[in-house]
């Protein structure tokens, strides 16, 4: 492992829609086993810095560096083996695939067992007992059998973050994985993702400021795709740029 | 503890050999016994039922619908046809290289189209089908034409069985190579790259964000199809003597995905159940009207479709699991 504390770099990110420039040279680093939030006003770019960093967006200009690799031109999947992870803002599920199954597919895909061979997914005990251990810790060891289809609207968010995290990521970026959930359910996932990612280095974007400022260690704030802040949920409350742009007050 | 005996239990009820499957196949290898039957016909619901099954692999684990599929049968039809009639008569080798060129095509074709979704999709496999028709009817002093391919010779079976007129030998022999194929297609579909191929036709976006090659199973799966089909059409030449380049006609292709829709896609005997109800249907209408028997083949179509929306197998495996708990596995 790498002596740098800075674990994923994002330097001079450009990007533009047709004419419209979302980002010019950002800037961000992530500090390794850091909770990280991004917030900002709608378009401010959030969504299109995890696309960018993911690799589902390519930017104009700049570069990307995990654990001083540079992945500017790795696609979505080789950035996932370099240890990147992400959930989506909208459930990006396997509708017909069993929980218990979605991740089992997740565990042979990190462990390079996904190919085309004889040997059933029954034969590989290690990767079920695993998937049996981690639906328990989030609390879907019930749902195992469930079809994703069928699960509730928040247990499909929780799915979310278990495929994401049985990857097993060096950083895991979180697209507003409370969204669609009560106050009461976004505080649950934090408090799991909080216990179970320890050592993880969490990104996560989010509109609910209250799980922001509870759960982030430090905070940045983009606004108009630049970033105007960054620091502790205790500087960010205190900055008048901040409230100007964004708190609105 | 509860929860990972139930995990273990699931995946390896759906590794287990079912009693309908060992029935199925059991019930083909007693046909061969019994005087009256027809295994000529037996003979053509697997050669269908394996070409179907091909598809199926493409369509129901993947989610990749062809239009043009006769294209890779055709591919095997002809590897077959020019083995035989240009001196490799040996039958299990010039099934297996005809399976092979099938295959290699339809790797180029996946990687051709990986890229591509939905209509497009169905357009450029739909467009491929058609310029190889056309390829092989104008180029009549090499496909034969209109007329088939002439002195196509196939050897003994292991150097033993001959095929004889009433068409036992090929039904042994479709039958053990349906069979075999069925098994690897089955040992595929149940291993995590099966696993993968049902994630990637649910979410390929999905797929992506665990770290899979999605475009290279997709190209993988495309040519494992491809050379399946292919083998469906080697042995249609081997047991018939015969090929002509109708069996690269987009009719082929459209017969073969309508008896994928009335069996059901992705169950691994979908495309048999489909072959099945199809060909059988088909021998009784043409017999009482010749002339327009397709009339009910659409018309069966649109009552599967209307009351069976998975397909009949499906169907009937929803009713026997209502009667009996853990009926069909």
């Amino acid at each position: 492992m790498s002596d740098n504390p800075v674990v994923l770099s994002a330097q001079g990110l450009s990007i533009a829609f047709g004419g419209l420039k979302v980002f010019s040279g950002l800037n961000l680093d992530l500090v390794r086993g850091e909770r990280h939030a991004v917030i900002g006003p709608n378009g401010a770019g959030k969504s299109t810095f995890i696309g960018l960093v993911t690799g589902f967006l390519r930017p104009t200009a700049g570069r990307i560096q995990l654990n001083g690799q540079d992945i500017t031109q790795f696609d979505p999947a080789q950035r996932v083996r370099a240890g990147l992870g992400r959930t989506f803002q909208i459930n990006t599920l396997f509708p017909s695939l069993r929980t218990l199954e979605a991740v089992v597919l997740a565990l042979c895909e990190r462990d390079g067992l996904a190919r085309p061979s004889l040997r059933p997914v029954a034969a590989h005990t290690a990767q079920q007992q695993e998937a049996v251990d981690i639906l328990a810790r989030f609390g879907l060891g019930e749902q195992a059998l469930t079809v994703t289809r069928e699960l509730a609207y928040g247990q499909q968010r929780l799915l979310e973050v278990v495929l994401a995290f049985a990857m097993r990521p060096r950083v895991l970026l979180l697209d507003e994985p409370a969204a669609g959930l009560s106050t009461q359910q976004g505080r649950q996932l934090f408090e799991q993702l909080a216990s179970l990612a320890k050592g993880t280095t969490l990104l996560f974007v989010e509109h609910d400021m209250n799980l922001v400022f509870t759960f982030a260690d430090r905070v940045s704030v983009l606004a108009g795709g630049a970033l105007i802040a960054q620091g502790t949920p205790d500087e960010i409350r205190q900055d008048l740029q901040v409230r100007a742009a964004y708190l609105g007050h | 503890m509860r929860e990972a005996l139930a995990a273990t239990a699931h995946f390896r009820g759906m590794a287990r050999v079912g009693r309908w499957e060992a029935a199925f196949w059991l019930a083909l290898v007693l046909a061969y016994f019994v005087p009256a039957t027809n295994h000529a016909l037996l003979g053509q619901i697997l050669i269908w039922g394996l070409f179907a099954l091909s598809l199926d692999l493409l369509l129901g684990y993947r989610g990749i619908a062809s239009l043009g599929h006769a294209a890779f049968y055709g591919i095997g039809a002809y590897g077959a046809g020019w083995l035989g009639k240009y001196g490799w008569t040996e039958p299990i080798s010039a099934l297996l290289l005809s399976g092979l060129l099938a295959g290699l095509v339809g790797l180029a074709t996946g990687h051709l189209v990986r890229r591509l979704q939905g209509v497009a999709l169905l357009m450029v496999t739909l467009g491929l089908n058609l310029l190889l028709f056309d390829l092989a009817q104008r180029s009549s002093e090499i496909t034969g034409g209109d007329d088939g391919l002439q002195g196509i010779e196939v050897a003994p079976v292991l150097g033993l069985f001959r095929f004889d007129m009433a068409g036992h030998t090929a039904y042994l022999y479709v039958l053990a190579v349906a069979l075999l194929v069925t098994l690897l297609v089955r040992g595929l579909v149940q291993s995590p790259w099966g696993l993968a191929l049902r994630g990637a036709r649910d979410n390929a976006r999905r797929m992506a964000m665990l770290g899979a090659p999605v475009d290279r199973d997709l190209t993988l799966s495309f040519g494992l199809s491809a050379a399946i089909a292919g083998l469906a059409g080697a042995l249609m030449t081997q047991t018939s003597s015969f090929v002509s380049p109708e069996v690269l006609s987009f009719q082929r292709s459209a017969d073969v995905l309508v008896m994928l829709v009335i069996g059901g896609t992705g169950l691994l005997y979908g495309g048999f159940m489909g072959a099945l109800v199809y060909l059988v249907l088909r021998d009784q209408f043409a017999a009482a009207n010749p002339i327009h028997w397709y009339f009910w083949i659409g018309l069966l179509l649109v009552l599967v479709v209307t009351f069976f929306r998975a397909g009949i197998l499906p169907a009937l495996a929803d009713r026997l699991r209502r009667h009996k708990p853990g009926g069909l596995s």
